[in-house]
């Protein structure tokens, strides 16, 4: 019963290999697929199956995220029983932190009345029924039910990500590894976990008393072998948002029908903070193409290929291609950008040119307002 | 309870019937405006934005629409503790109940609710009207020149002036009289339907105004004109910008071409004052590969594949390839599919027009009611 379930988002996530959109912000709040946040996909997902009771548990540099998600109004989850709870690093232990975040706020766990607990991260980007995820975990008896995407191409995607060993007949969890590339097929992990309350609290106080443990959803994957682990195929477009590469490419896909219509559904929606932007005004003069734009823009020069996002101010004679630009940005007149990543508050001057290439996109880091 | 230093009152309860079609379903503060509004969205954030926290909305005619966009006025900061957003329909009392008879008597059988805020001032208001106003600066205009009630007013041009009622000011900006819809007008400055009133005299007059018999019960006809005769100091406020009470089918056609219009005035895409409204969670519009947008104003959910020439269309919006949409307004989730030609219209809510079909001759407006289907022509050849 969905009923039982509460949900609890890890941001513990490895940022090793997107360093320049996270200097600011956690994964979690890395603005995606024009106008919405990377965490806004697994919370919808979560709250779209019913389930009322979120903590989203994030590291210090929060200021973002905790900005982005507010009262957890946009979700609904603004509720008097249950809703939203955010809990952030206050010491910073260097290992194992977020194990001990868990266990410093077990309070909390402990007063949810729900029995049950989905265990997710938010850089796997997806929308998905958990409805059926927790149908297939009961059904299972398992201790334990984790997700997992098939794929054959993980050698270019999903790198770094947990890879599971699935006995093919019970569908039970034989083992697990990590995806280093060299292989295209693999059954990538997406970091969604099924089961009791107890058992996550029992993890919980291992994970955080074990003096080897690094951090707690290793501990989680070292432990699984040990338990009855059920596992779930999910045949749902799957973006994972780990490097910057797979970021843009993530971004671009979005301009597919193919990609954009799994990912936005109108019987499934994906919520995300309301800014109150105006409608995006499309100037005479203008020549835009398979784009992605979001409302709040003014839009003079041309546009290819590219996936804007709110309050971006595009003058006369820009072209831009191949480019994600975020929010909060004006291109002046004349500027020459493809395959480029601009982060939110930059001011592009007159007639710059910029160039990345699919492999290597160029990321202009976010300005900070103040000095 | 705290007393509120300025409640706000809008009245929204007209049908606007010169509409047509568009307030066939609503009241005309609810009829959708510029890409992504509703028109009373305007008389609200103002409100917002200009500091105000309790508002009450009169109701009358078709409310329901109105009703479900406004909610608890959580898009514009109306969810508050202490005061928020009211929504006052008429209602039945122990010797029996009246519908409101004029604007005046609107906010007289509301007079229970502003007594609970006792407020120092009371802004009054019309539900219909474009335009961006700080009513900050009335107010402080109003309590500057010790006023009785303070009329906002717009120069209009002399032709256009015997379709308003007619301030006339000595030099003071003082009002010495006033004239509803005159034929030979005697100044250019035109009540924009938005008054300031010190409560204690409001309350006075509004009470006078319900035991006389004769009286219409309305602000322009009899609440001003007595207190006029009455001696009281009525001073005119000038306001300078984009103003437009949108009556007609052609009058809302031509406010969202000015939206259009380079140099508009209405500054709908400035981002210092805002206009908020109640919205659904969409994706962002996809323009594709062969779209052509020319002077137009696309939102969320929209998908194009066509052409856009000065148009404007509200979210969810489907337009398919080798569709040419010029001089229209295309409202929220109708799908206009591929082939089809359409000029100078008015495409309501959930329409479908299936290809192959051209809807509108270019010289008068073509409404197109809501939840229709317009068969492909195509099919019948």
């Amino acid at each position: 019963m969905i009923k039982d379930y509460m949900a609890i988002i890890n941001l513990d996530e490895n940022e090793n290999d997107i360093r320049s959109l996270t200097t600011n912000r956690p994964i979690a709040s890395i603005p995606l697929g024009s106008r919405y946040r990377v965490i806004d996909f697994i919370l919808s997902n979560i709250v779209n199956c019913g389930i009322q009771n979120v903590g989203i548990f994030s590291g210090t540099n929060s200021r973002s995220l905790t900005d982005h998600v507010g009262t957890g109004k946009a979700w609904d989850l603004n509720r008097k029983i249950d809703g939203l709870f955010v809990f952030n690093h206050g010491l910073c232990d260097f290992v194992n932190h977020d194990s001990k975040l868990l266990k410093n706020n077990m309070e909390y766990i402990y007063r949810s009345h729900s029995d049950n607990v989905i265990l997710a991260s938010s850089y796997m980007v997806c929308n998905m029924d958990l409805a059926d995820v927790v149908h297939a975990h009961e059904a299972s008896g398992a201790d334990m039910t984790v997700v997992y995407k098939s794929t054959d191409e993980a050698d270019s995607e999903f790198l770094n990500c947990y890879t599971l060993d699935i006995d093919d007949k019970t569908n039970r969890l034989l083992g697990v590894g990590k995806n280093i590339g060299f292989s295209q097929n693999a059954n990538i992990c997406m970091e969604i976990f099924l089961m009791k309350k107890e058992k996550l609290v029992e993890l919980i106080y291992k994970s955080a008393h074990n003096l080897d443990s690094k951090s707690f959803i290793s501990f989680i994957f070292n432990e699984m072998v040990n338990l009855n682990v059920n596992t779930y195929k999910y045949d749902g477009i799957v973006l994972c948002i780990n490097t910057i590469s797979s970021y843009y490419r993530s971004n671009m896909k979005m301009l597919t029908p193919e990609v954009s219509d799994k990912l936005f559904r109108s019987d499934r929606p994906i919520y995300t903070k309301i800014k109150d932007e105006p409608p995006t005004l499309y100037v005479k003069g203008c020549e835009v193409e398979n784009s992605l734009i979001a409302d709040g823009c003014i839009i003079r020069g041309k546009v290819k290929n590219s996936v804007i996002g709110r309050y971006v101010d595009i003058e006369d004679d820009v072209e831009i291609e191949n480019c994600i630009i975020l929010q909060n940005i004006r291109i002046h007149k004349g500027a020459k950008l493809s395959h480029v990543i601009i982060d939110k508050n930059v001011d592009i001057e007159e007639g710059t040119e910029l160039k990345g290439n699919e492999t290597f996109p160029l990321v202009i880091e976010k300005k900070n307002l103040f000095k | 309870m705290a007393k509120k230093n300025m409640v706000a009152m809008i009245l929204a309860g007209g049908q606007g019937s010169r509409l047509g079609l568009l307030t066939k379903q609503m009241a005309k503060p609810a009829v959708p405006f510029g890409g992504k509004y509703r028109i009373i969205d305007f008389a609200l954030s103002n409100c917002c934005n200009s500091g105000i926290d309790t508002v009450g909305i009169l109701t009358q005619y078709k409310p329901q629409v109105l009703n479900a966009h406004i909610g608890i006025g959580t898009p514009w900061d109306f969810d508050r503790v202490h005061g928020g957003i009211a929504t006052l329909p008429p209602y039945m009392t122990e010797v029996g109940g009246d519908w409101y008879k004029g604007t005046a008597n609107a906010i007289y059988q509301n007079l229970n609710f502003l007594e609970g805020y006792n407020p120092g001032y009371v802004l009054i208001l019309s539900g219909d009207h474009i335009y961006k106003m700080d009513y900050r600066k009335m107010l402080k205009h109003h309590i500057d020149s010790g006023a009785d009630a303070t009329i906002a007013v717009i120069d209009v041009p002399l032709s256009e002036a015997s379709r308003f009622g007619i301030m006339n000011t000595n030099e003071d900006g003082v009002i010495e009289s006033f004239e509803e819809k005159p034929a030979n007008p005697k100044s250019t400055l035109a009540s924009m339907g938005i008054y300031i009133f010190t409560y204690d005299k409001l309350k006075k007059y509004l009470i006078a105004d319900a035991e006389d018999k004769d009286s219409e019960n309305d602000f322009g006809k009899n609440i001003i004109p007595s207190m006029l005769n009455n001696g009281e100091k009525l001073v005119a406020y000038s306001f300078n910008g984009y103003w437009k009470d949108v009556g007609t089918v052609d009058s809302y056609w031509e406010a969202h071409m000015d939206l259009l219009s380079p140099d508009n005035d209405v500054e709908l895409f400035a981002n210092d004052w805002k206009i908020y409204t109640s919205t659904e969670a969409r994706p962002s519009q996809y323009i594709g590969p062969d779209a052509r947008l020319e002077n137009s104003v696309v939102t969320e959910g929209c998908v194009i594949y066509g052409q856009l020439i000065n148009s404007i269309v509200f979210p969810g919006v489907y337009v398919g390839k080798n569709t040419r949409i010029e001089n229209s307004i295309i409202m929220e989730n109708s799908v206009i599919e591929d082939n089809v030609i359409i000029s100078k219209s008015i495409i309501l809510e959930n329409v479908k027009v299936e290809a192959h079909n051209a809807i509108g001759n270019g010289k008068d407006i073509a409404v197109i009611d809501s939840n229709k289907v317009i068969l492909s022509q195509a099919k019948m050849d």
